[in-house]
């Protein structure tokens, strides 16, 4: 079995694979990239290079985007 | 009549109301208001994107940012490091530069608290980004913020969704006097007729959301305010008649039988 990481997402944790990227996160949650912006311990995260970031125990992450607001 | 337009950092806009997208029943309804207030620009909030729901609609998906100008804004942020953590993450979603600053100092009154909100302004505008500034109707600190280099003044009417109208007339126009930036009025409207009083008063815009959104007839409303701000601007443009305490008859003193 492979060994688990811990993140937090958005706020929530997640336990994740050792090897994982932040792309596999994106991919996974199906985030459409175009439409948001990332932080990785609150550094904004150039989204053309997510598939070479590798995520680490007790990474957080943000995934932000636009709603209605006034 | 030469065209009239509202220019906000080099840019061209017809209408010149623009109107928030918060507090509607949907997105449809939200889109549809927009669509029939005329807006060209839209605030809209920086918020965690849903992981657990994904199916939930996007705003993008309803609003076009191609053809609407999204103007990202910082509501809910109550100090400086969180305003320009949201902005550079909003520009980071599609380069916009163009953002509404509102640096809020008390959850009541949701009054803007002016010394983080000019740290910000002075930090931002060395970022390039081009700062619209949510501000309390003081000329003073509304000098400050041309100087540190707002591209648009926006002071309240009252309260954010008060309804309340203008409250301070007389500092809007002394602001009004003393700027030459797009000076528009941002919160606090609760009818079309205030709208028309701001233009009178030679603003160059209004900002709605609460009282078009939460109207009994959201999209009447907003074909409402939509008529009210031309109507406004027009009625600022024509040079109103001097007032009188006595009357002054409108037809010929001559001729009477």
């Amino acid at each position: 079995m492979k060994k688990k990481i811990k993140i937090k997402l958005n706020g929530k944790l997640k336990a994740i694979n050792n090897n994982s990227t932040l792309f596999n996160i994106v991919q996974k949650n199906k985030i459409p990239l175009t439409k948001v912006a990332i932080e990785l311990n609150q550094e904004i995260v150039d989204k053309k290079k997510i598939k070479s970031i590798n995520l680490k125990n007790n990474d957080k992450i943000e995934i932000v985007h636009f709603i209605g607001g006034g | 009549m030469k065209k009239d337009k509202l220019i906000i950092s080099k840019k061209n806009f017809s209408s010149r109301l623009i109107v928030g997208t918060g507090k509607y029943k949907s997105m449809q309804e939200c889109a549809k208001a927009i669509n029939l207030s005329g807006a060209e620009i839209v605030t809209v909030a920086v918020r965690r994107v849903n992981i657990s729901d994904k199916k939930k609609p996007l705003l993008m998906d309803y609003i076009d940012p191609k053809k609407i100008t999204y103007l990202p804004n910082t509501a809910g942020c109550f100090n400086s490091k969180e305003a320009l953590r949201t902005l550079r993450l909003a520009r980071e979603i599609g380069g916009w530069k163009l953002v509404k600053l509102e640096v809020l100092g008390d959850k009541k009154n949701l009054f803007p608290e002016m010394i983080e909100t000019l740290k910000s302004t002075e930090v931002l505008t060395k970022e390039g980004f081009k700062v619209m500034v949510y501000c309390n109707d003081d000329p003073l600190m509304a000098k400050r913020l041309e100087n540190a280099g707002a591209c648009a003044i926006m002071p309240l009417a009252a309260p954010i969704g008060s309804g309340l109208g203008i409250i301070n007339e007389i500092n809007i126009r002394i602001i009004r006097k003393q700027t030459k930036l797009p000076l528009i009025i941002d919160a606090g409207l609760g009818q079309a007729s205030d709208a028309t009083i701001a233009m009178e008063l030679g603003c160059d815009g209004v900002l709605v959301n609460t009282a078009i959104a939460k109207a009994k007839k959201p999209f009447q409303m907003a074909l409402a305010f939509k008529n009210a701000v031309i109507a406004g601007r027009q009625s600022y443009l024509s040079g109103r008649i001097k007032k009188t305490l006595y009357g002054n008859p409108s037809s010929p003193k001559s001729g009477i039988i």
